[in-house]
């Protein structure tokens, strides 16, 4: 029986060993390996990780938006419980099937709004396409809810608007666009792929305020993809850590932040200045000139991933056995799992930040 | 008080046609003194990297007058400049960028050296090569390498080594951690801070990130719009924020703790335009106790004691702390 963070409630979205690898000419690169998580209605799930820890290529594994070649093998099950409460396994649809629920059942919004956008359109085509696609409306009718849209991400002048182009619009009002394209449909599921990353953080703010109103009105489900640990501490209900194309900790996120179990996990909250300077009050010593902990060292190459667990490299912790095998992710507490043979060795880490 | 080191008055930099110039920087003053670290903060459009290199003369100013020891660094000569710049030296955001691709980085670091005319000679310049990717926790190994043979955390430790190079007095960082990755940034942090003890460096600090300011910085300046909105020790900022908008500012930054409630103060709309910024208080658009009179005159930066400073006119609104 594997751990896993399920409650008695059906789940969202139930990730079921992901694996994402790539061929190359240089070699497989296992981008994500055998990743498990899931989503339940109505809340968030946070993926944290630094860059090229996988999580950006899991939501696109989800959504089956990887260029389908020889060299990409996905493997895995995506149980995904839609409107009407069937469950289906997003990587064994066929695709016209997957088509009716990409924009529709699960939505996705990325983290440069200028990109994601068609610049040779008008916002309000963009959003009316996909009413037009999903729920048969017709030209004016789909304006008309594309108007709608626009005013429930509360941008000003949204009959004006309508009629604008991407590029006549600022970096917040074209992530409000975006937001308002991927609400279209009402979908079930949003996929949020770091879309506060490019803004300036008093628009974030508004952004966040603005996605929480939204689940809090239509009881969609959130994957939030991001690095930001400030933006998990508060928009998040369940937080899975990843590290190079592995989870390595998952954890309601009270939980995580207050005891953070995989020693990476430990570091990553260690080494930011809040943290440090809550210890610092907490151990009521002055501010400022203690140093940073700093995680030594950096990723390894995807290429040449060492033997044991990826981590041990970089581990203060790390024991001989770390260098054998891959741990396995455990349970580590209620409703917690972590990838560590300390924590499943039942003796409690001491920890710097608990 | 002793002497500053860098005294900025009255900076203004115009970009675009003078008749509907954008104001990047509109007549902003500060003063840093030997040995201090001072943040510069504000969001995008808010002028921060245009300060920053104005400083070190690598844009031209418009107008105002940028004091290094007391000279005016605006009317020195371009010798003079150059002479000049191996005491003023600067960081950029991007280490991918800044960093020539087909240099090796015995050669990026030699160049500044033979610029500056130090450590004659190839034996002695080599030790000084090693002596610098030492400084910064690189090997000597590192120096045969090209950049891209570096990760991002390595990239920014030789961008250090080569502002280091020529044993500057100060350095402007510009965003120096923003393009890393938190773990590495935890590492770039305690570099600067080492390298800033043991070389008695002064430091101008850009930065959007508000948590490592707190930890790096002794006093803030905050901009918006290309001005001063509120100039404090880091503390007093912090725990007090005065002008509205730092108090937005702090307020919207997340907090890595779910525990810690943060005070929220929804700014409404976007930054206006620096090619027609409002009149009067520029952040009085945006301002949640925005009155009649903020549309009027601009305010002053007004001295409010033990080293604080605000641009507002108000002084009867409610203290938020964030």
């Amino acid at each position: 029986m594997k751990p896993s963070l399920t409650s008695p409630d059906p789940l969202r979205l139930d990730v079921r060993n992901l694996s994402t690898f790539f061929d190359t000419d240089e070699g497989l690169i296992r981008s994500v390996a055998d990743v498990s998580f899931s989503i339940r209605p109505g809340k968030t799930t946070a993926l944290v990780g630094e860059s090229g820890s996988g999580k950006s290529v899991t939501s696109l594994s989800l959504m089956r938006l990887l260029s389908r070649t020889d060299s990409t093998q996905v493997s895995g099950q995506a149980l995904f419980t839609n409107r009407a409460g069937e469950t289906l396994n997003l990587l064994a649809l066929p695709e016209p099937a997957m088509r009716r629920i990409r924009g529709n059942e699960i939505a996705m919004i990325f983290q440069e709004p200028m990109t994601s956008l068609n610049p040779v359109f008008t916002v309000g085509e963009q959003i009316a396409e996909s009413v037009r696609l999903h729920m048969g409306l017709d030209r004016a009718a789909a304006l008309a809810h594309a108007l709608r849209m626009l005013e429930l991400v509360e941008i000003p002048a949204a009959a004006q608007r309508l009629h604008e182009y991407p590029h006549q619009l600022s970096g917040g009002m074209r992530q409000r666009v975006m937001i308002a394209l991927a609400m279209a449909c009402n979908p079930t599921l949003l996929i949020a792929d770091e879309p506060t990353t490019a803004l300036d953080v008093t628009i974030q703010a508004q952004i966040l305020e603005l996605m929480r109103r939204l689940q809090r009105e239509t009881g969609m489900s959130i994957l939030f993809i991001t690095h930001n640990l400030g933006v998990v501490a508060h928009h998040a209900d369940d937080v899975a850590v990843m590290y190079a194309g592995r989870i390595v900790e998952a954890a309601p996120v009270r939980a995580l932040f207050a005891s953070p179990q995989h020693p990476y996990t430990q570091g990553l909250l260690a080494c930011l200045p809040a943290q440090q300077r809550k210890r610092e009050l907490a151990n009521g010593e002055t501010r400022g000139k203690r140093r940073l902990y700093a995680i030594r060292g950096q990723v390894s190459s995807p290429l040449a991933p060492p033997p044991g667990c990826a981590f041990e490299p970089r581990c203060d912790h790390a024991l001989a056995a770390c260098k054998e095998a891959m741990p396995a992710l455990e349970s580590a507490g209620p409703q917690r799992v972590a990838r560590c043979i300390l924590v499943s060795e039942a003796a409690p880490l001491v920890t710097e930040t608990a | 008080m002793s002497a500053p080191l860098i005294e900025v008055k009255n900076l203004h930099r115009y970009f675009g046609a003078p008749a509907k110039p954008v104001r990047a920087v509109d007549d902003v003053s500060f003063s840093i003194q030997p040995g201090e670290t001072l943040g510069l903060v504000g969001e995008s459009g808010s002028g921060k990297s245009t300060i920053g290199r104005t400083l070190l003369r690598l844009i031209e100013s418009t107008s105002g007058q940028v004091l290094y020891r007391g000279e005016d660094l605006g009317s020195a000569s371009s010798s003079r400049m150059r002479a000049l710049r191996s005491k003023l030296q600067m960081i950029f955001q991007d280490p991918y960028a800044s960093l020539n691709p087909k240099m090796r980085v015995k050669d990026i670091l030699g160049e500044a050296l033979q610029v500056h005319g130090l450590a004659k000679g190839k034996v002695a310049r080599n030790q000084r090569i090693v002596e610098l990717l030492e400084l910064v926790g690189l090997r000597a190994e590192h120096a045969s390498r090209y950049p891209h043979e570096f990760s991002g955390g390595q990239r920014q430790r030789i961008g250090v080594a080569r502002a280091l190079a020529v044993e500057p007095e100060f350095i402007v960082a510009d965003e120096p951690l923003s393009a890393l990755d938190v773990s590495i940034q935890a590492q770039v942090v305690n570099l600067l801070c080492d390298l800033r003890d043991r070389l008695s460096l002064t430091m101008l600090f850009i930065s959007h990130d508000l948590d490592v300011v707190e930890y790096l910085c002794d006093r803030v300046v905050v901009l918006y719009l290309g001005r001063v909105m509120e100039v404090a020790p880091t503390a007093e900022l912090f725990s007090r924020p005065l002008h509205p908008y730092s108090q937005a500012l702090l307020a919207a930054s997340p907090k890595p703790d779910p525990e810690q409630k943060s005070v929220h103060i929804a700014l409404k709309g976007d930054i206006p335009s620096p090619v027609n910024p409002p009149s009067g208080c520029v952040f009085r658009t945006r301002c949640p106790h925005v009155i009649d009179a903020c549309a009027s005159a601009r305010p002053e930066l007004r001295d409010m004691g033990q080293g604080r400073f605000k641009a507002c006119i108000r002084d009867d609104i409610a203290l938020v702390t964030a």
